[in-house]
Formats: C-alpha cells, sequence, structure tokens
C-alpha cells in the first residue's frame, strides 16, 4: 500500500504543477521550484547527480537482452526523486524504484520507496551511484556501471559499458513536452553493452545485450489536458537510436515529437508535424485496452518501423502502474527496444 | 354395521396376578343405535370405551370401525379417528380450562375441519347455554360444563358418541336432564350412542342395554 | 388443526399471566447476564486484537536491539542496504487528560502493506503525515483526550482505541527521540541478503506480537466475567426449567383431552415446541436489550479496569456484530431447550390417560435429593482432581467451579437434615406442623435456595477477595512509595544541575531510573536504586537474606518482583541472566501488586554501567511535609517543571487506590445482579408453591390457625429457610475466598495475597439475604392472610 498511498501525493504534486504552470507563463518559477531553462547546457558529471532544486527527476535504464539460446529478455531499473517540499534539503525528498523483469512469457516486477535524509537513497554524480536500499546503478562513472535490483521472486546483475556519447534529447537537452510550453531538461545514454545474470524463479540465466538510460529532470511534467504518454527507444540494426514519444492532449490531440541518433551519437531532433506515432493493435491489460502494437513514420527520414511488444501483458502493477516493457522493431529498421505507456 | 367389537380381551398387572377386566368381549353398534352398557363400578365399562375410542391397547380381539380395524391402526391413525368420527364424553368433563364456552363447544369441530357447519346459537340454545358462552369452565356449575362437553361431542358431527358416565359427577336431577339433552342430539344428529352407567333407570331410554360383568357382556 | 391446538395451549398464558411473566424474565434474566457479559468480552477482546495488530504489525516479525536501547537511524539506513525490508517504528506515551496514550511513529514509506497500520491510514492522509509539523491520527474518544494538540490531529473513525498514529519524524519530535525503537520485518524479503549478525550483530528478531500476548494477561480478568455470566445464566435456568415444567404438569389435563379429542402426541409435542421456541425468542430479545444496557453501563468501568491493570486498551462504547445478537437469541433457544427437555420428553411418552398431579411434581423429593448428592460427590470429585493433577488457570476455576456446585447441590440435604433436628427439637402443635410442612416444602424452593446459596457464596468469596486485595494493596502502598515527592526531568542535560540543586534542599534524591528490556523471555522492567537507609526501612521483602541491603549497597545482587520470580521459578541466590549477556544474583524477592510485568532491581551503578541508554528522567525526593510545597514552587521556578512533572506521594496512592476501585467496580456490580435474580428465583418459587398449597393450608386452618397467623408462618419459614442457606453459603464463601487469592490469583496475575476476614461485610451480606428471602415472600404471605374463607372452605368440597 505504501506506493499506492504516494499517488494522491504524486496527484498532488502534478496538481499544484498545473497551478504552477499558469504562473510560469508569465516567466516567474512557483513556490520556489526552479524551472527548465532553454539556455541551460549540460556539464558532467554533475547532472549525472541529483537535482533538488527541480521537483521531480529520474534515472531510467532499460535493456534488451538475450541468452545463448537468443531468448528475449527485458529489465528496468528505475529511480524517482520527488520534492515534498522546494527547500532542497534531502529529507524534503522522497524515492522510489521499480524493477522489472520481461520474458517472451512474464514479466515481474518491483518496487521501493524511501524517505530522504535517512541515507536510505539517493544519487551520487563522481564516482557514480544511484541506488535505493540494496539496488544500485554504481560505477567510476555513468559510462560503466553496475545495475542490481532484486525482489523476493527475481534479481539481476549486470554490467553496462557505453562506447558512445551522452545525447542531449530535444533542443540541446531542452525537452518540450506541450503545446503549451512544458519542457524537462532530457538526456540519454544509449550505447551501453550490456552482460550480466538474471536469477528468475526457473533459475539463472546469463544475458548480454543493449541498454539504454534516460536521465531527465523538471518541475512540470505534463499540461492539464494532457492525460499521459507513450514513448518509445529503439536500437536500430545499423547502431542507429530512435527515441519517440506521443502525449496524448484531450484538447489539441497527440503532441509527438522524437531524436534520431546517428550510429556516432549525434542527434537530429524529429519535430512536432513531421512524426506520426499510430497505436495499430490493442490488447485488454490489468481491466484496459492498451496498444501493443505501434507504427512509428517520419516520411522524410524514410522511417516507417513498426514495434511490436514482446510480452504484451507487461504491466508495472506498481503504485502509479503503467506500461513498460520490450518491443521488436521491423519494417524500414529493425531493431528492438523499449516501449512505456501510460495514463490508460 | 358401525361398530363390531370382537373377542376383546384386556387385563392388567395385580398385586399377585393378572386381573382380567375384559374376557372376551363382543358387541356391535348400528348407525344411529343408541346402546347403554351398564355394570357395576370397576367392571370395565370404562375400559372397553377407552379401547373402543382407541385411547388404550387391547390385549386380544379386533374392534372394527367402520369396517377397520383400530386395533392395528398407529397412534396417529387413531387421533384421526377420534378427531374425524368418534367423540367421547367424560364423566369429569375435560373441558379445556383456559378457553371460554364458545370456544370450548367449537374445539373439537376445528379439529375436524368442521366449525364452518356448526350452528353455534342453535347448538347453545338446545344446550341451555345461550348466555354462558363467554364463561370460562370455572364459572360453571358441573351440569353446565358436562352439556358444553356434550355440545362439544356433538358439534363435530361424529358417527359414534362414546359417553363414560356422563352423569357420573352430577346429582340426580342435573344427571336425568343431561342424559336426555345426549340422547336427543344423538337421535337428532344421527350419531350412535354408547353410553356406560351404572343406572338402569337412565339405562331404560336406550335401544338396547348391555350388561358388563366379570369381564363378559351380556344382553 | 395446529392452529386450535396452539389457541388451547397458548391460552394457559393468557390465563396465568403471572406464570408467563416468571418465565420471560427467569429466560430473559438468563439471557441479559450471559450475553451481556460475553458483549464486554467481547469488545475487550476486539480491542485488544485491534490494538496488537497496530503496535504489533499484525503477525509481523519485529527487529528490536537485545539490551532494549533505541535503535539509530544510521543502523536501519544500513539495514535497508543490505537488503533487509525493515520499517522503522517510533513507540512511547503521550501523557494526556485520563490517562496516558500510546503514540506509534510509523514510516509510511516503507511500512508492510499488510499490516493494520497501512489498513488504517488513508492514503490520502500521507502528504500531511510526512513533514514537519505532519498530522497525528487518532480515534475520535482518543483525540478528545489530546486538547493541545487538536489543530494536528486527524480523526480516523475506527482506529483502535487510546493509539496516536503519526510519521516517525513527528513522533520523534513529540517523544524528544532519536533513532527507533523497534522495525517491522516485511513477510517478503529479497532473494540475496547478508545474516542479520553481519549487518547489526545488535538487533535480534522477534517473533510477532500477538494479542493473546495481552489475552492471557487479561484472561483471568475475562474468565471471571464469563463465571459470573455462566452463574447467572444457570440461576436464570433454575427459574424457566421450574416455570416450563409446572406449566407442563398444569396442562396435563388439557393435553389428554386434547388426545381424546383426536390429537397426536407428537403433533402435542411440536406444538410445545413452537410455543418454547415463542417464549425464548421473546425472552432472547428482550434479555439481549437488557444485557446491552448492562454491557454499555458496565463497560467504561471494565475499560478503565484493563486500562489500570494492564496497560490494555479497551474501547468505551459497544460495537457489537450481528453475530453477537443472534448469539444471544441462541443462548435463550439452547438454554429454553435445556430447561424444557425433561418436560418435553416426558410429554412425547405419556400414555393419552395418565393424570396431572402438578404438586407432586414439584415435591418429587427424595429421589431428586439422592440424585444431587451423587452429582454433587462427582462435582468435589472433578474439583479434587484439577487441584491435584491440573495447573494453571482453568484448573483452577474447574476446582472452584466443581466445589461452589457440589455445595449447591448438597444443600437441599443439609436442610433437610437441618429442618429435621429443628422439628425434633420443636415442642407444640404449631410448631411441629410447622417444620413438617417446611420440610415438605423444600423439594418446590430447593432449586431458588441453591440459586441463593450460588449468589452468597460468590458474594462472599469474591467480596473477601476484593476486600483482602484492598487492604494489602492499600499497606503495600503505604511503605513501597518511600518518597515525598516524584519528579520528572524534562531535559537529561538538566540533571546534573538538577541534582546539585536539591543537595541541600532535601533529605535526599532518588534517581528511579530504568529501562525497559526482556528478561528471561518476556517484557520486564530494570529499574536501578541507589544505596539509601530509606530502602531497607520501608522496603518490605517477601523473601531477603540477612545481607541482602549491604549487597546492594556494595553494588552486587538484584532484587526481583515476585511475579516474575514465581514465572521464572526463582528463588534467593538464583543467577539471574539479564539482557546484554551477563548475569547477577537474586537477593531478594518483593511484593509488586497490579503489575503484569517482571522486574528487576539493580544497583543503580551497575543499570547504568550496562544499560548506558537508560531513562534518567524520573527523581524520587525525600523531604520534610512542610517544605514540599516551597521545593515544588523552587523546581518549577529554577527548571521550568510544568505542575505535572512534579508529583505528590499521596496523588499517586490516592490514584492508584481510584485503579483498583474500578477495577472492581464490575465484578461488584455482577455480585449485586446475581443477588437480584436469585432474589426473583425465590419470589418466583413461592408464588408457584402459594397457588398449590390450599390443600396443605386449609387443615391448619380447619384447625383453628387464622389465615393472618398461617401468612406471618409463612413470612416466617421463608426467612429460616434464608438464614439456613446464608449459614451454609458463609463457610462455602469463605472456603471459595481462600481458593481465589490462594490458587486463582497466583495462577492470574503472580501473586498471593493474605486473606482478612470482614466479619461486618457478612453480617450485611446476611441480612440483605434475609431482607430478599422476606421481600419475596411478603406478598405471597400476605394473599394468603387475605384469601377469603370461602376459598379454603372449597378445598373440602373439591377433594375427590
Amino acid at each position: 500500500m505504501n506506493a499506492r498511498a504516494l499517488l494522491p501525493l504524486l496527484f498532488c504534486i502534478t496538481h499544484s504543477l498545473a497551478m504552477a504552470q499558469g504562473f510560469a507563463e508569465l516567466g516567474q518559477t512557483s513556490e520556489g521550484y526552479a524551472l527548465p531553462d532553454p539556455m541551460t547546457r549540460f556539464t558532467f558529471p554533475n547532472d549525472h547527480g541529483s537535482h533538488p532544486e527541480f521537483r521531480i527527476e529520474w534515472w531510467y535504464v532499460t535493456a534488451n537482452l538475450r541468452d545463448a539460446d537468443g531468448t528475449d529478455y527485458g529489465i528496468q531499473w528505475t529511480l524517482f526523486r520527488i520534492a515534498l517540499s522546494p527547500s532542497g534539503e534531502p529529507e524534503d525528498q522522497m524515492w522510489m524504484g521499480h524493477a522489472a523483469v520481461s520474458t517472451p512469457t512474464g514479466h515481474l516486477f518491483t518496487e521501493r520507496l524511501a524517505r530522504g535524509g535517512v541515507g536510505q537513497a539517493g544519487v551520487t554524480a563522481a564516482p557514480f551511484e544511484a541506488f535505493i536500499d540494496e539496488w544500485r546503478v554504481a560505477g567510476p562513472d555513468l559510462a560503466t556501471v553496475s545495475v542490481t535490483a532484486q525482489s523476493h521472486e527475481f534479481r539481476y546483475d549486470l554490467e553496462l559499458s557505453s562506447n558512445g556519447p551522452f545525447v542531449p534529447q530535444g533542443e540541446h537537452g531542452f525537452s518540450v513536452k506541450s503545446f503549451v510550453g512544458q519542457a524537462s531538461h532530457y538526456y540519454s545514454q544509449p550505447f551501453y553493452s550490456v552482460s550480466g545474470t538474471l536469477t528468475l524463479p526457473e533459475g539463472e540465466v546469463h544475458v548480454t545485450g543493449r541498454a539504454w538510460l534516460d536521465r531527465e529532470w523538471s518541475s512540470q511534467p505534463l499540461a492539464p489536458d494532457q492525460t499521459g504518454w507513450d514513448w518509445i527507444s529503439l536500437h536500430l540494426s545499423d547502431g542507429e537510436k530512435l527515441m519517440v514519444y506521443r502525449l496524448r492532449d484531450l484538447a489539441r490531440g497527440a503532441y509527438v515529437v522524437g531524436t534520431w541518433i546517428a550510429a556516432d551519437g549525434l542527434p537530429e531532433p524529429l519535430r512536432v508535424g513531421s512524426l506520426e506515432m499510430t497505436p495499430v493493435e490493442w490488447t485488454e491489460v490489468a481491466g484496459r485496452q492498451l496498444p501493443v502494437v505501434w507504427d512509428i513514420a517520419h516520411e522524410a527520414r524514410g522511417i516507417a518501423i513498426r514495434a511490436e511488444a514482446i510480452y504484451p501483458q507487461s504491466w508495472m502493477g506498481t503504485g502509479i502502474s503503467y506500461w513498460e516493457g520490450p518491443v521488436r522493431a521491423s519494417g524500414s529498421h529493425s531493431g528492438e527496444g523499449y516501449l512505456e505507456m501510460s495514463g490508460y | 354395521m358401525l361398530l363390531d367389537v370382537h373377542g376383546l380381551k384386556k387385563g392388567f398387572p395385580g398385586s399377585e396376578r393378572q386381573i382380567t377386566v375384559l374376557d372376551g368381549v363382543s358387541l356391535s353398534l348400528d348407525v344411529g343405535e343408541v346402546v347403554a352398557l351398564t355394570g357395576e363400578s370397576g367392571s370395565g365399562k370404562s375400559t372397553l370405551l377407552h379401547i373402543i375410542a382407541g385411547l388404550e391397547p387391547t390385549d386380544d380381539g379386533s374392534v372394527l370401525f367402520d369396517g377397520e380395524d383400530i386395533c392395528v391402526m398407529d397412534d396417529g391413525g387413531r387421533a384421526a379417528l377420534r378427531r374425524n368420527s368418534i367423540s367421547i364424553v367424560f364423566q369429569q368433563f375435560n373441558l379445556i380450562p383456559s378457553l371460554n364456552v364458545r370456544q370450548n363447544l367449537v374445539f373439537h369441530a376445528r379439529l375436524a375441519g368442521r366449525a364452518a357447519s356448526v350452528d353455534l346459537p342453535a347448538l347453545a340454545m338446545s344446550l341451555g347455554l345461550a348466555d354462558h358462552l363467554e364463561k370460562f369452565p370455572e364459572d360453571l356449575s358441573g351440569g353446565e360444563q358436562q352439556r358444553v362437553a356434550i355440545g362439544r361431542a356433538v358439534a363435530s358431527e361424529p358417527k359414534l358418541v362414546l359417553a363414560d358416565e356422563p352423569t357420573g359427577n352430577l346429582d340426580e336431577g342435573t344427571g336425568q336432564a343431561v342424559f336426555d339433552l345426549l340422547l336427543s342430539l344423538a337421535r337428532r344428529t344421527g350419531a350412535a350412542l354408547l353410553i356406560a352407567t351404572h343406572s338402569m333407570r337412565l339405562a331404560e331410554a336406550a335401544d338396547r342395554r348391555m350388561h358388563l360383568s366379570h369381564g363378559k357382556l351380556t344382553e | 388443526m395446529i392452529g386450535p391446538v396452539l389457541t388451547a395451549l397458548l391460552s394457559h398464558w393468557r390465563r396465568r399471566p403471572f406464570q408467563l411473566a416468571t418465565l420471560l424474565l427467569g429466560l430473559s434474566l438468563a439471557t441479559a447476564l450471559w450475553s451481556g457479559v460475553q458483549a464486554i468480552n467481547a469488545e475487550a477482546r476486539k480491542s485488544y486484537a485491534e490494538a496488537a495488530s497496530i503496535l504489533g504489525g499484525g503477525g509481523l516479525s519485529e527487529l528490536v536491539r537485545t539490551d532494549g536501547g533505541m535503535i539509530p537511524v544510521k543502523t536501519y539506513a544500513t539495514l535497508r542496504r543490505a537488503g533487509w525490508l525493515v520499517s522503522p517504528l517510533v513507540d512511547g506515551w503521550l501523557s494526556a487528560e485520563d490517562g496516558r496514550i500510546r503514540l506509534l511513529g510509523m514510516d509510511p514509506f516503507t511500512v508492510p502493506q499488510d499490516t493494520s497500520i497501512a489498513a488504517a491510514v488513508e492514503s490520502s492522509l500521507y502528504p500531511e503525515l510526512v513533514g514537519k509539523n505532519g498530522v497525528l491520527l487518532a480515534n475520535p474518544a482518543t483525540a478528545a483526550r489530546l486538547p493541545d494538540l487538536e489543530d494536528r490531529l486527524r480523526v480516523i473513525e475506527d482506529l483502535a482505541p487510546n493509539i496516536v498514529l503519526a510519521d516517525i519524524t513527528t513522533a520523534q519530535e513529540l517523544l524528544a527521540m532519536t533513532g527507533f525503537n523497534r522495525m517491522f520485518l516485511a513477510p517478503d524479503q529479497p532473494l540475496l541478503r547478508p545474516n542479520l549478525a553481519s549487518v547489526a550483530p545488535e538487533l535480534a528478531i522477534k517473533p510477532p506480537a500477538t494479542a493473546n500476548d495481552l489475552g492471557r494477561l487479561t484472561d483471568s480478568f475475562h474468565l471471571n466475567l464469563t463465571a459470573f455470566g455462566l452463574l447467572s445464566f444457570a440461576v436464570g435456568l433454575a427459574i424457566v426449567h421450574g416455570s416450563v415444567g409446572l406449566a407442563f404438569e398444569q396442562r396435563r389435563p388439557v393435553l389428554r383431552t386434547l388426545r381424546a379429542l383426536g390429537v397426536s402426541a407428537h403433533r402435542i409435542v411440536l406444538c410445545l415446541i413452537f410455543e418454547l421456541l415463542t417464549l425464548a425468542l421473546v425472552g432472547g430479545a428482550l434479555g439481549i436489550i437488557v444485557g446491552y444496557v448492562m454491557a454499555a453501563a458496565l463497560l467504561p468501568d471494565v475499560a478503565a479496569s484493563l486500562r489500570g491493570l494492564y496497560g490494555a486498551t479497551v474501547n468505551d462504547a459497544l460495537t457489537l456484530s450481528p453475530f453477537w445478537w443472534l448469539g444471544g437469541v441462541g443462548i435463550a433457544c439452547i438454554g429454553t431447550a435445556v430447561a424444557a427437555a425433561n418436560g418435553l420428553w416426558r410429554i412425547a411418552r405419556m400414555p393419552p390417560l395418565s393424570p396431572a398431579r402438578p404438586r407432586a411434581w414439584i415435591m418429587a423429593s427424595n429421589r431428586a435429593m439422592r440424585w444431587q448428592a451423587g452429582g454433587a460427590a462427582i462435582c468435589l470429585a472433578a474439583a479434587l482432581i484439577a487441584v491435584t493433577f491440573g495447573g494453571g488457570l482453568v484448573s483452577g476455576f474447574v476446582l472452584v467451579g466443581g466445589f461452589i456446585t457440589a455445595a449447591a447441590l448438597f444443600l437441599p440435604m443439609v436442610l433437610s437434615s437441618l429442618i429435621a433436628v429443628a422439628a425434633r427439637q420443636s415442642r407444640g402443635p404449631i410448631g411441629q406442623w410447622f417444620w413438617a410442612d417446611t420440610r415438605q416444602q423444600l423439594p418446590g424452593l430447593s432449586l431458588a435456595l441453591m440459586a441463593l446459596l450460588l449468589a452468597l457464596a460468590a458474594n462472599v468469596g469474591v467480596g473477601t477477595m476484593v476486600a483482602s486485595f484492598r487492604a494489602t494493596f492499600s499497606g503495600w502502598l503505604d511503605q513501597r512509595l518511600v518518597s515525598d515527592l516524584y519528579v520528572t526531568v524534562e531535559d537529561e542535560a538538566d540533571i546534573p544541575a538538577f541534582m546539585a540543586f536539591l543537595e541541600d534542599k532535601s533529605d535526599a534524591v532518588l534517581p528511579i531510573w530504568h529501562v525497559d528490556a526482556e528478561v528471561m523471555g518476556a517484557p520486564a522492567e530494570i529499574y536501578g536504586v541507589v544505596d539509601h537507609p530509606i530502602y531497607a526501612a520501608n522496603w518490605p521483602l517477601l523473601s531477603s537474606l540477612p545481607d541482602t541491603w549491604n549487597r546492594i549497597a556494595e553494588g552486587t545482587g538484584a532484587l526481583v518482583n515476585e511475579q516474575l520470580a514465581r514465572r521464572e521459578g526463582l528463588s534467593l541466590e538464583d543467577r539471574l541472566p539479564l539482557p546484554g549477556g551477563w548475569t547477577t544474583t537474586v537477593v531478594g524477592i518483593y511484593s509488586d501488586y497490579g503489575n503484569p510485568l517482571g522486574q528487576v532491581v539493580l544497583p543503580l551503578g551497575e543499570l547504568t554501567r550496562n544499560y548506558p541508554d537508560v531513562d534518567r528522567s524520573d527523581f524520587g525526593i525525600l523531604v520534610p511535609e512542610q517544605n514540599k510545597e516551597a521545593l515544588t514552587a523552587a523546581l518549577t521556578k529554577e527548571f521550568g517543571l510544568p505542575k505535572d512533572r512534579i508529583t505528590d506521594q499521596g496523588v499517586i496512592k490516592e490514584f492508584s487506590l481510584a485503579v483498583f476501585e474500578r477495577t472492581f467496580a464490575v465484578t461488584g456490580a455482577l455480585n449485586i445482579l446475581t443477588l437480584a435474580v436469585a432474589g426473583v428465583a425465590i419470589l418466583t418459587s413461592l408464588l408457584t408453591l402459594a397457588s398449590m398449597r390450599l390443600p396443605q393450608l386449609a387443615p391448619a386452618w380447619a384447625l383453628g390457625l387464622t389465615r393472618t397467623t398461617l401468612g406471618r408462618l409463612e413470612l416466617i419459614r421463608a426467612l429460616v429457610l434464608a438464614a439456613l442457606t446464608f449459614t451454609f453459603a458463609l463457610p462455602v464463601g469463605l472456603v471459595l475466598a481462600w481458593m481465589l487469592l490462594a490458587i486463582i490469583n497466583v495462577e492470574a496475575f503472580g501473586w498471593r495475597l493474605p486473606m482478612h476476614l470482614f466479619p461486618l461485610d457478612w453480617a450485611w451480606l446476611g441480612a440483605l439475604s434475609l431482607g430478599a428471602a422476606g421481600l419475596a415472600s411478603i406478598w405471597p404471605a400476605y394473599q394468603l392472610a387475605r384469601r377469603p374463607p370461602a376459598d379454603l372452605a372449597r378445598v373440602f368440597s373439591h377433594e375427590r
């Protein structure tokens, strides 16, 4: 119930954020929280650490993995920081960790919560460590990390190392989320290669694959009319990466943007209007209808990709519930990646 | 033939040996017939009546009522017979003390499911109880109580009325009146009447008289 | 056909409304007392379960420090980071109006999902709960007792009573604590985690606390109530048995007539069962209402007792489940069935023409008396077996129950013999007739007199126990409260200054420092004492060595309370293992009435050396009476101590005695109620007999006794029987008191009390029982005296 209990907490945050957004149009920060600034440029490794002056922030790792037999697996490791007040003090932060393992036939997930200021959860930039309880993403730096999480049913221990740069999303890392101006600071590390062990109820499996890290912080994640989002990241066969997301807006339709990342890490923003993200096939998950097959199209770039969930029932029944799981891509480009859907 | 009693035997355990009360008693009654049963006190008149009513078991013999043997019936069957076809008038009246005269009069008829056909005012009039309908048995004299008992017995339209010393608890005058009433009501309703009495004078009024002595019945 | 049969059967009651009233009264009294007691027990048990599941996590294991100290926040973080899913708790007491209130601080982020805390607290409250000035959660009654915290309180309707929930930070702030008292261990732990010893060797896993812990402590109390409930139920059933049986017997002519009119025996039985069921439902419903009212009236006292005696928290208000109501009606039906089974059985087997003999039915005596004596012997044997071979509280109650039942069953035989003796002594025809007639009456009254005996013996027994307890407790308080003033220092940093300040202003300062810990596997308190002659002078020890106080002065050895000594079988010079892995020697055992916990008293130096985290805020001060007020004022001025931190010895004593009185208020009330029921039983029996006694009285009247004389004799007879019963009840009650003090108390509380005798109380009780019997017989006697002579004369004319 602890996670469920936080729903109103988060609701309360997004609600007041909606109010804050009204002030934001006047160029003011409300209630003492910092707002994303398009002029900000990332400085590493400091920005790998936390930004408590912002209201919400996350460290988000997803990985597409395969064992010796070629069976597909996916893992998720997420740490959220949510400020309870704008003081920036550790005790005014709460932390939430989500972890999951997907296989072609199943999906296991778990959740941890922690208050700040007692040493139970936190992030340091250098040497890098993000942790909640015994779950960790840690290494000498964020380019080379060990990732581990567990529940009473599963566990994973993975080594990640990247051979490419950190990639700012949006315009130099300023990622606009709506027609009315909500935005976040957002960068990714899509070039990890992975090897390690999954401990599943059936036993241990050695796996290798590719991982993707998202870092994002903001004080105003959604506009009031926005009901949820759909997000896809893809590792394509030629070493290129694609990230697209679609924010569903009751009043103005979907807000779809993305980033094409060349094999050398050079990002090319795919702007609103040029990109289409269309649900193809719906299925019932946790008592609701969800699109588990998507078409992504960008004419100018020659993108016409179909992304299909490997295990359509990858539902995260955590306090804040959503769909998150590995997908397989085909069409103009083939590859693999992760799909996230919230607000259904 | 309404009632056909044949070879009835009944004894009770005595202090030294079995006391035989009925020793092969046979008798028969036609529909509507009035028969007086005389005999000394303790001669077994009551026992014979109780056996005919199914209130006591026999040692031997048969009691055919309307062709059916009462002696082989179970308790439920005998109860149904008493409820529907045979009424009893006791020496001690045996009214229900917590019910008033009106309720007592129709009580047997209600049990038999014939309450609707009881003409209560006429019955009360003929019993001379019209003014006593709301009274309780303890407020009545013995003669009045016995009249209620007789009324209760005939109101259920039985085929046979058994009367066991109905005047035994009454003084002579009252007893005569009650006896006359019983007789006239039985004749009026067409019920056969077997009346046990030790009074020869009352027995004179019956169609037939039978005498019980030393366990044997004689005309 | 059922219709007329029922009319005939039920019309009996219309003609005898008094008999109906008696039956319903018996039924509803039995049901009322039984279900009232059940309601109280159920409410208390529910409260224990609620409190235990809130405080104890509803079956979750916990981590605690083996030495009883606080767990630092750092240890918590270390455990979590090692993969131990634990959730911290801060546990303490808030002082409030009408006693203290448990404050439980919890961590909403980590509290395991299936705990009662998680269930009790709406998630929408969490944002308010966490952070500075977080809110407190309490049920309405508890919230009302904390006016100072009014603006921080949020009312949660169905939270356990006497508990306040808050975030750990808020609780730490209010209790001025750092760290955590204990931690829940989540039921699902992750796959890999190091063992506890390698992460936090100072912690240990404690198995789940359950309502049973409190249940065991309070068992004796509830068993006590249940015993009273059962007693009253039995007495009520005696009334029902009497009036149902009589009603059957009186209606035997009607039943015979019904058989003659063609109603079969089984149909009659069915109709009677229907009649009884209706009566049971009506009586049961009435009884439940009365029981509810009674329980609601007694519950606040019960709740106060349990709070005072055991620190158990119980709701003041009744919230009863439908099962309770159904249970009450059920027990009425069962009781009626038990009371009527015999009568029904006889009717089912009755030949159609059997005669009715209500008087003979009541008087069926001599054989019954022999049967009863046999039953009494069996009960006595059961009691002896229980005390010889059994052990524990239950066999203690078997002993008491067996003994008192045997006494009741013997009563008719005892009374009969006493009356026979009196008859032989009496001269004159009236005297002879009186005793002979009394003896003949006895069987008809014996059930009622047995009820009176039970009520009187219970009264003497329980009364003696309570009064003995009160006398002992009061004397013990006098001795035990050695200090004149008791002070609680707010800030432990003030202590040196505080001691220095009192150096020359008082005769002595006695620290009352203590730590709560587990001793020999059960929760206990460990206190420290300084070397001061006042202890040796004033502290009564149950057993001691010649050098007990010298050894304490030298800083060796320990005193233990009687409860701990009895529980663990400790005697002088035994080794006493203490938390933290050290042992000392028992040098004395002291009585500690009213404390459910084991207690150890160490020399102060030993206490602080072994338990540095000890709570050092309490002190006793010896000061001459005339300086008390000045010193109180000075302490307030110098250290800003509020009034409630300085307590006069007299106030503590008064409070303790008040708790004591409330504890036994319920017992007293039930005592009176049982006596009242017994009075009703006597009244109904006398009235029943009176209606059938004319044939016995008429000859005496005919021979020249006036109706007034007859009435007076009736009254005297009731008084004589009551007096004889009381005479027999007194020794029975004293034996009962001895059993309660020497067996039940030791089993239930762990202490044995000396027995004191209170003859004045007996005199009072004797007068009360005579009064009850007199009152009960006045009406029948008056009726007899006013009886028209014609009624008596009719006896002769009606005799056949």
